[in-house]
This record gives C-alpha cells, sequence and structure tokens, in this order.
C-alpha cells in the first residue's frame, strides 16, 4: 500500500510535467494543424538558458523567467520564419520542418552549452516532507510541479476564455477564413498560439530537469510522453490532454514500479494502443468520424 | 526491342536492375576501396529500409515514425538466432528476418489501419521508443545494453582465401537492395501499386471500387516492414554488435525524413535519402575536424548541418530532391521541344503532385 501511494504520487507528479507538454501541442495542433515535435527540444534549449542564468549567480526565480520569456521567443519566431511557408503544404512537410527543427536544436546545444549531462537546481527542497514523525511521500518540489502545471493552466483558461486576446486566438484557429473578415489578424494569432506553447513548453523542460537531468536529448521521452498523453486525450481538448497525460504518467509510474522501469514506455505504447483501438480518435474528441 | 521493352514493365525493369547490379559489381571489385565499400553497404541498407518506407508512405500515405524499431526486430531476429544456430547460412537469417519483421508489420498494419494522421505518427512514435529498451529487461536472451555480436558472415571458398568479408557483405547487400527495388518498381508499377495509391489518394473513392482499404494498409504495411527486417538482418552483419543504442529514436526519424528529401513517394528518392544519410555526416565530419574545433563543436556539426538540410530542403524543395530533378527535367525537355517549332510533340503532361 506504502508502494502504491509512492507510485501514485510520482505517476502524478510526472503527469503534470507530460500535462504541460500536453497542452503544448494542443494548442500548436487547434491552431495550425501541426504536431510541433520540436516542443521537447525547445524546453530543452530554455531550460540550457535558465541553468546558465543561475550558474551566473541570479536567482532561480530569474532563470525561471527567463526561461519561459525564451520559450515565449523561440516559439514565436519558429512559427513566424520557418512554419508559416509549410502551414498551406501537405501535413508530411510540417512534420519533417519540426523535425529539423528537433535536429538542429539538439545538435546546437552541446556546441552552446556542452554536451555532459548536468544536474539542475530546484526552487525548493526535493526532499519528502516529513509531518509529526511520519515521512509524507512527497516533496516540496512535487508540490510546486503540480501547483506550477495548475496555475499554468488556469492562466491560459482565463486568456482564452475571459479576454478579447483569447477569443480573437480562438477564432483564428477555429476559422482563420471568417476571423480574417472580422478583421482579426490571423498569422499575428498564430504566432502568439505558438509562443505561448513553448512557454508552456519552457516550464515542462524546468519542472522535469531536476529528475531526468539536463542534456540535449533529455526533453525526447517527455515529449513522447506528453504526445500520447495528447493522442489519448484526442488532441483537440485541453482537458483530453491533461487527463490523458496524468494517466499516461501514472501508468509509466505503475508499470515502473511493479514490473520493471525498462518496460515502462512499452507500458505507455500499450495503454496508447489499446485506447486507440477502443477510441480512434482519442478518448475526449467529438470530432467527426473520417470514416465511410 | 524497343516496342517490347516500352511494353513489359517486368522486361524493362529486368533489364535495367540487371544492368545496375552488373554496374555496382564493377564498382565493388575494382573501383572502389574498401572504405567506400563500407560507406555504399551502409546506403543500401538504408536504402533497402527506406524504399519499404516509400511504399507505405510515399504510396500508401500511411506515416511511419518507427521504422527504427522494425530494424532492430529485424536485427534482433538474425542475431539471436546466431547465437542459438551459427551454422545456419546467411539466406536463412535474412528470411527469418524478414517473416518476424513482417508479422510485427502486420500486427502494427492492424492497428495503424484504424489511424490517421497525427494520431498514427504518435503510436509508431511509442512504439520508436519503448521498443530499444525491451533488450534490456531481457537480458537474458537479447543481451541487454551491451547486446550480441554478430560474426561477419565468411565469403565462400571459391572466391579464394585472400577475399575480404567486407566485400562479400557489400555483394550481399547490394544483391539483396537489387532484388529489393526490383520488387518493389514492379509492385508500385501493378496493380497492387495503384490500389495503394488509390487508398492513399481517396479513402471513399477506393471503398466504392471495391478495395478493402484497411486489408490494403496492412497489406501495404507488411511489405513495408519486411524491407525493414531485411535492412535490419544486414545492418546487424555490417555493425557487427546487435544493442538498443543502434536503435535510437534518431534512426526511426532519420529513415523517414530521407525519404521525404529524397522525394516522397518515389524509390529513386529513397535512394537519395540513403545517400545522404551516410554521406552528408562524412563529408561534413571531415569538413568539421578540418576546423580545429572543440570536440564539442565538432562531433556536433553534421548533425547541424543535416537540421538544417532539412529545414532548408522542405522550405526550397517542398517536392524533395527527386521531385525537384524532375521538374527541372520536365521544365528543360519542354524549352527543348519548345525551341524544335510546332511540330513537336506535345510535353509530357505533369504528373499529379506526390
Amino acid at each position: 500500500m506504502r508502494l502504491f501511494v509512492i507510485y501514485t504520487v510520482d505517476g502524478i507528479t510526472n503527469g503534470a510535467v507530460y500535462a504541460a507538454v500536453a497542452l503544448a501541442l494542443v494548442m500548436i495542433w487547434r491552431a495550425t494543424r501541426i504536431i510541433n515535435y520540436a516542443q521537447g527540444a525547445m524546453a530543452m534549449f530554455t531550460t540550457y538558458i535558465a541553468l546558465i542564468v543561475i550558474r551566473h549567480g541570479a536567482p532561480y526565480w530569474l532563470g525561471f523567467v527567463i526561461a519561459l520569456a525564451a520559450g515565449l521567443v523561440i516559439g514565436a519566431a519558429t512559427e513566424r520564419i520557418l512554419v508559416r511557408p509549410v502551414e498551406s503544404r501537405p501535413p508530411l512537410n510540417a512534420v519533417i520542418l519540426s523535425l529539423g527543427v528537433l535536429i538542429l536544436l539538439e545538435a546546437i546545444a552541446p556546441m552552446l552549452f556542452g554536451g555532459q549531462t548536468q544536474s539542475f537546481p530546484t526552487p525548493v527542497s526535493n526532499i519528502d516532507l516529513v509531518a509529526g514523525g511520519t515521512t509524507l511521500d512527497f516533496s516540496p518540489f512535487d508540490l510546486f510541479t503540480v501547483g506550477a502545471v495548475l496555475v499554468a493552466m488556469l492562466l491560459l483558461f482565463l486568456v482564452f476564455q475571459r479576454t478579447t486576446l483569447g477569443l480573437r486566438m480562438r477564432a483564428a484557429a477555429f476559422n482563420p477564413e471568417i476571423a480574417r473578415i472580422l478583421g482579426i489578424r490571423v498569422g499575428r494569432m498564430l504566432t502568439l498560439g505558438w509562443g505561448l506553447a513553448a512557454l508552456l513548453g519552457a516550464l515542462a523542460g524546468m519542472l522535469a530537469a531536476p529528475s531526468v537531468y539536463l542534456y540535449p536529448s533529455n526533453m525526447d521521452e517527455v515529449l513522447v510522453f506528453g504526445f500520447t498523453g495528447a493522442i489519448i486525450g484526442g488532441l483537440e481538448s485541453p482537458v483530453g490532454a491533461v487527463a490523458g497525460a496524468v494517466g499516461v504518467g501514472l501508468a509509466l509510474s505503475y508499470v515502473s514500479g511493479y514490473i520493471g522501469s525498462d518496460l515502462a514506455p512499452l507500458g505507455g505504447f500499450v495503454i496508447l494502443i489499446v485506447v486507440l483501438m477502443l477510441r480512434p480518435q482519442g478518448l475526449f474528441s467529438f470530432g467527426t468520424q473520417r470514416q465511410v | 526491342m524497343n516496342t517490347v521493352l516500352r511494353n513489359s514493365t517486368l522486361l524493362r525493369h529486368g533489364v535495367f536492375f540487371l544492368g545496375l547490379a552488373a554496374l555496382l559489381l564493377v564498382l565493388t571489385s575494382f573501383v572502389f576501396d574498401p572504405y567506400t565499400n563500407y560507406n555504399v553497404t551502409e546506403v543500401a541498407i538504408y536504402a533497402i529500409c527506406t524504399a519499404g518506407l516509400t511504399v507505405l508512405t510515399g504510396i500508401n500515405g500511411q506515416v511511419s515514425l518507427g521504422h527504427g524499431a522494425l530494424m532492430m526486430i529485424g536485427a534482433y531476429t538474425t542475431s539471436v538466432l546466431l547465437t542459438w544456430h551459427p551454422d545456419l547460412p546467411l539466406i536463412l537469417m535474412l528470411l527469418a528476418s524478414m517473416a518476424t519483421t513482417g508479422i510485427a508489420g502486420a500486427i502494427v498494419g492492424i492497428a495503424g489501419a484504424r489511424l490517421r494522421g497525427p494520431y498514427l505518427a504518435g503510436a509508431t512514435l511509442a512504439l520508436a521508443v519503448a521498443l530499444p529498451q525491451v533488450p534490456s529487461h531481457f537480458a537474458s536472451v537479447f543481451g541487454g545494453n551491451q547486446g550480441l555480436n554478430v560474426p561477419t558472415p565468411a565469403p565462400p571458398a571459391f572466391l579464394g582465401g585472400d577475399f575480404s568479408p567486407e566485400q562479400w557483405l557489400a555483394w550481399i547487400t547490394l544483391a539483396a537492395a537489387v532484388i529489393t527495388f526490383f520488387v518493389l518498381a514492379n509492385l508500385v508499377r501493378g496493380a497492387t501499386g495503384r490500389r495503394f495509391r488509390m487508398v492513399r489518394d481517396n479513402e471513399v473513392a477506393a471503398r466504392l471500387s471495391g478495395i478493402d482499404v484497411a486489408r490494403t494498409q496492412v497489406l501495404a504495411y507488411m511489405i513495408s516492414a519486411a524491407c525493414a527486417g531485411l535492412a535490419g538482418s544486414l545492418f546487424a552483419y555490417w555493425v557487427t554488435v546487435t544493442s538498443p543504442s543502434g536503435f535510437t529514436l534518431n534512426l526511426s526519424l532519420s529513415l523517414l525524413t530521407a525519404i521525404v528529401i529524397g522525394g516522397l513517394g518515389s524509390l529513386a528518392g529513397a535512394v537519395i535519402g540513403s545517400f545522404i544519410l551516410v554521406y552528408l555526416p562524412v563529408w561534413t565530419g571531415g569538413f568539421a575536424s578540418s576546423l580545429n574545433l572543440s570536440s564539442n563543436v565538432a562531433n556536433n556539426v553534421p548533425l547541424a548541418i543535416y537540421g538544417i538540410v532539412l529545414i532548408v530542403a522542405i522550405l526550397v524543395f517542398p517536392r524533395g530532391i527527386a521531385g525537384g530533378i524532375g521538374s527541372i527535367a520536365r521544365g528543360a525537355t519542354r524549352i527543348i521541344r519548345s525551341s524544335r517549332g510546332p511540330t513537336a510533340l506535345p510535353a509530357a503532361p505533369e504528373s499529379p503532385s506526390q
């Protein structure tokens, strides 16, 4: 029972990180119908920037803010410069483009920051809390991870549902043609959407780095598990993405704990296939079926 | 003679591929040095796999980000069989690897036939990440992270005692590649290829003309996987050790990127893409080491240049390098023909994109 609690807490904490990645992927998918395979590499890059800032004696929080800002800039720049020309082309072109960005970032990172694995600081302790003589099975950093992702989700929800800017962004994603007629700068909205998604990815990078460590391909698996969660959730629904990602986090943690850590990714794959066999569009998708 | 060749695809392909085989035999025996043979073997291995992927993704329209995992199944089939029965002939190893990978491909294909676009991409991506972890868990069979050693196949006695095993492997691999391309070229031109393309272009129309879409997709996946298995088996012989680190996510991604920058849907594009996969690191690596850079920079220059090539190729040649060459060639023919005056034949119609 004790182990079950430990695995569950682990699963939820990792799931929160996957959820941030999944949400970023869903935001970009909804806006531009593109899966950004470079999401993880962008997060790795911004986390390195934060590490440089922190190594130079700046407080963690300054590094944190700079990483998120860098994410916003990198995401927006990628959309404006690289993605815009392929948005109207066959979908595979966008896939290859984002793979190109992924490969490029993972090659530049070791040139700039060194290729060796580095540890990454946490803002609060990551040693399990003790209350009244018994060890609780979560640390302040676990709480911070889950809390930060929840806050980010809440802020995004408020921006998208309660502000004019959010309404414009939703309109641009929902129907670019009509949105343009109504005077919305659709291109600008898409750029902003990519920026916000990359900001969320940067958050995931900061939260993942203390446990997976920092090296050029450290976010590869996080991206795949976040993507798995997003697909299980149906790719269209932010709520589904978060639920799917937390589910993936829990499943990986149980497989890893009870069967063997090597088989955790295989467990993720099996769950993905089972869900897709039952619902080929994911759990939370209400889109029209393409089957005849 | 000319009309016979024009009328029989099988004969035309037969003549072309026999000529190609003869040319490759001469090149690998008398022209290339051992290092070139080594690289050409690698090109042929990737070409076998990317040709299969071209049939799946380019012709049938199913994306796979997990072909590295299928290659891994082929490589491990050969390696495990070799540790159990070291005396079995090589051809059996190749066929066994194609069989196991083909079965794996059928399973993935049955699951994949219900999935479209990013859902299929995600599922195959998850496979590419999951499968390389399996050998570490079942270390007693698969040798764990150290992997299994694979002896280089010995050349037959009639070639003489000083015939190098590397050249023998180059011959085997190139022969396998020529046969694979011959079979696939005929398949793609024939009724099966037409069914594949029809499913890719319009599922509804395919269904209305009585094509079983799901079965066609599973068949495409099986063929593609069998090619990956053959490539994986040869890869095991070429690397001489089969370990999980040989089948990273990067391999799967490289295979897909190769067919797209080569030119999606064309078998020639698969060769061009494989050539780029092998030779871009060779050339850029030599260039980087000539610049006296620190190892952190120099080691990553080839990868960075590959990333830049991908991005630029997609922005500049949206139909791949084979497509780019094709349209330049068509443009040139049109100019030549129009300069001959009004009696010239009309220009060949543009083939539909992809």
